[in-house]
Formats: C-alpha cells, sequence, structure tokens
C-alpha cells in the first residue's frame, strides 16, 4: 500500500483573527506518482495551499501529511518552486548551484541542475540579479529539481516563460517524472496549459476544493446536455444550465442513464473548470471512490 | 524510429494520437518488428505530455499484438501492419499516378476526390468504431 504524496484534512488558514479565510475545510488526497494540477482564479488559495504543503505556512486548522509525515519532516524531499522565485540576488548560477549542492548533500543530482541551466543559454557567471524572469525561473527549477525530490510543487512555475522554454522544461518535469515517479504539483489560472500533462485535477475556488481526482474520472463523470428548453433535468445533478430561445444547455453529473432524446457530448477539462468556477453553488461530487487506498 | 507530434486542437485524445501515430509508422515500414519504440521517458521530454498518457498508449498497442514490452529492455514491434511499406511497387504506381494527375492539371483537392471515390468503390466504409469520448467534443447543440 503506497503512502499517499499529500493528505489534506480539513485544512483551513486565515491571516490575522479577523482576516477572512483564505483557505477553509480544505480535503483531498494525492496519491504518489500523478501529476496534479491546482487551478483557481487568482486568490483562490492556490499559493496558501502550496506553502502550507511545502511547510512554509502553518495551517490555522486542520492537518496536512506529505509523504506520510508532517511537512517539516518532509522538507528534505520536498523541492518548492515560490511565485517569486527567492534566490540569492547577489550570487552568480554556478554559485546558486554549488549552494543547491552543499545544502542537499548525498541527494544532489548536478546533471540534471546542469541540464535545465544549459537548455536556457545562460552564463554560469552572471549574477542572479542580472537574469530576466524567466532566466531565473530556470535557475529556480534546475535548483528544485537538482535536490532530487519525491514531491515537487511548484506555483505557477510558467508565467514568466516564452512558449518554447515552457515546453522544453514541461518536458523536462515529465522526463523527470517518468524516470523517477516524481509527484509534481503545479498551480496555473491557464487550464489549457496543463490539459496534456496532468493527469490529476484540483479545483480551487473561493478558498474550498470544488474538484479533486483523476482528470479522466472527473471528465468521465460529466456530460455537456442539450434539450428543449423547460426539461427537468432532475435528479442529475447540475453544474451549470441555461436557456436560450427554446433550448437548455447544461452540464451535468448524471445520476443514471440520460433520456435518449437529449443530446450529450463530453467536456474539455477547460469547460469543466469553467462552469464549475461561474457557479460556485453547484454542488461538488462526492470523494470519488479511492480504491484500496481508501483503506490505509 | 518514430517521432510523435501531438496537436492538441485536434479532438483527438493525446493517447489515441500516439497509437494512430505509431500503427502510420507501421504501415509505411519506418518501424519494422525488432525496432524499439522510443522510452516514455523520450517521449515526454520531447513532448511534455503526462508519462501515463504514453503508457496508456503502448499497452493499446500491447493489447493489439503490435508490440510488446521487454521488463527492463523497452517497447519492441512484434508484427507489421499492413502491406505499404514506403517503397513497394504499389506506392510508386501511385506515385506515377499523381505525377500525370499534377500534369493533367488536377488541382490538390480533386485529386484528394477522385482518390477518396476509388477508395469507396473498393473498400466499403468501415463501421463506426467505439469513439473516443474526446471525438466528441463540441457542442452537442
Amino acid at each position: 500500500m503506497t503512502v499517499p504524496a499529500i493528505e489534506a484534512d480539513a485544512v483551513g488558514k486565515r491571516f490575522g483573527r479577523r482576516a477572512a479565510w483564505a483557505l477553509r475545510d480544505c480535503s483531498f488526497r494525492l496519491p504518489a506518482g500523478r501529476v496534479c494540477a491546482v487551478v483557481g482564479p487568482n486568490g483562490a488559495g492556490k499559493s496558501t495551499l502550496l506553502a502550507i504543503t511545502a511547510g512554509l505556512l502553518a495551517p490555522t486548522e486542520g492537518t496536512v501529511a506529505v509523504l506520510g509525515t508532517d511537512p517539516a519532516t518532509a522538507r528534505p524531499r520536498v523541492g518548492f518552486v515560490d511565485q517569486d522565485k527567492p534566490l540569492y540576488p547577489q550570487l552568480t548560477v554556478a554559485e546558486t548551484l554549488r549552494m543547491g549542492a552543499d545544502l542537499n548533500p548525498g541527494r544532489w543530482d548536478a546533471d540534471t541542475a546542469q541540464r535545465v541551466v544549459a537548455g536556457g543559454d545562460l552564463d554560469p557567471r552572471k549574477r542572479i540579479r542580472a537574469l530576466s524572469g524567466g532566466q531565473r525561473t530556470r535557475v529556480a527549477l534546475a535548483l528544485a529539481l537538482g535536490k532530487r525530490p519525491e514531491l515537487l510543487l511548484l506555483d505557477e512555475p510558467m508565467a514568466d516563460l516564452d512558449p518554447l522554454a515552457r515546453h522544453e522544461l514541461m518536458g523536462t518535469l515529465m522526463g523527470q517524472a517518468a524516470a523517477h515517479g516524481t509527484t509534481i504539483v503545479m498551480s496555473s489560472h491557464v487550464v489549457a496549459e496543463l490539459e496534456d500533462s496532468c493527469d490529476h485535477l484540483l479545483l480551487i475556488g473561493g478558498g474550498r476544493v470544488r474538484l479533486a481526482g483523476e482528470i479522466d474520472d472527473l471528465l468521465a463523470a460529466h456530460t455537456r446536455v442539450s434539450a428543449p428548453a423547460g426539461t427537468e433535468l432532475a435528479p442529475h445533478d447540475v453544474v451549470e444550465s441555461r436557456t436560450t430561445g427554446r433550448q437548455l444547455s447544461a452540464l451535468v453529473r448524471p445520476a443514471g442513464p440520460l433520456p435518449g432524446d437529449w443530446r450529450t457530448g463530453a467536456p474539455s477539462l477547460e469547460e469543466l473548470v469553467l462552469s464549475y468556477l461561474r457557479n460556485p453553488g453547484a454542488p461538488a461530487p462526492a470523494p470519488a471512490p479511492e480504491t484500496t487506498e481508501a483503506a490505509a | 524510429m518514430v517521432d510523435y507530434r501531438i496537436d492538441r486542437h485536434s479532438g483527438v485524445a493525446t493517447y489515441v494520437q500516439i497509437v494512430q501515430q505509431t500503427k502510420q509508422a507501421l504501415r509505411l515500414g519506418m518501424l519494422a518488428p525488432g525496432d524499439k519504440l522510443p522510452t516514455a521517458r523520450e517521449v515526454v521530454e520531447a513532448t511534455a505530455v503526462n508519462p501515463n498518457t504514453v503508457l496508456k498508449a503502448y499497452r493499446e498497442l500491447e493489447r493489439e499484438g503490435l508490440v510488446e514490452a521487454r521488463r527492463g529492455l523497452g517497447t519492441f514491434v512484434r508484427r507489421s501492419l499492413g502491406a505499404a511499406p514506403a517503397d513497394s511497387p504499389l506506392r510508386a504506381e501511385l506515385d506515377g499516378w499523381a505525377s500525370r494527375a499534377r500534369e493533367a492539371g488536377l488541382e490538390r483537392e480533386d485529386v484528394a476526390a477522385l482518390f477518396t471515390a476509388v477508395l469507396e468503390t473498393h473498400y466499403p466504409a468501415p463501421s463506426p468504431g467505439p469513439a473516443h469520448p474526446k471525438t466528441l467534443q463540441g457542442d452537442p447543440s
């Protein structure tokens, strides 16, 4: 029985006693070896959740287990690339990598770190402060990958990269997952960017988990239907519905077979995500029945 | 060797694209029995798709008896597909025919229409197979 990469139980976070909750009642389980997209609008709580998982923030309530232990203990086995890519501006690229090697004795993968940096045509003698945002991202990713983490947490990793670098680095990340079974969690508000690379989804909206699970399962559980206006959609769960003239279009979670005269189609990941985000009141699906792992 | 190209906007599931491109390479003789398919790592580094997608495609090819996975070694082609390798006499004839069609002033679309018409006469349309959900994308209305 494998230990899940992340298991969050009713995690909540607010910054200050009178502040609003940045994250509330957040429960999910991410099996090891998955590539998980954390998706949601700006301010939804994605960064807060990642920082808690990385052990940099303590949750106000609830608990999160990382690689079977608490986030602080798991830290040597976790790579984290923050949205702001904090690096020492006065160090050179080469010095930064040497620091990575010194800080991770016994597990530093110099080849991988070197390869990530080399792809960017970076002068190793250049100081971090003189690098562009995209180059800095490269160095931060090199540091995180060099650590050979079992879990890699990336907060908006691709935001300031050009399309070519994005594709190349995403390829490098997938290569890590394929070669070492690394669990990767990456946040973005651009769903299309993640669709082909991720197999697991965590949709966060308004500080809560709206959807969590394998992307294939989530897509298979939803159907887009169109039927004459006024059609009763019950007993199926309706995520979104609207009527245009004589026609009703909806995204539903079928509770059983759909009537044969409804026209149906499979939603794309982006449609699914947008439908949930447009409808904050839509019912969250019951957590997917976990396989044997649930007994862990 | 086969180089996979993933079209994100084709509406065809990514793993199906990998299966189709492998079969195409088998049909054209670009892959022959005994050849090794690229490793999942090589494919994902080049395409940035999820490793499980590649493994799913390889499993599908294995299920169809086209390839076999050898533990620790990789995935190898077991048998070829079709009888139309790139250098067959049939291809040469078709090539000659296409040159003549071009000389006769036929446009690309004319040739395609003609070819499809002849194809239809000799090969009845295949029954629609089990469509993958992704192929049904688009507004159902």
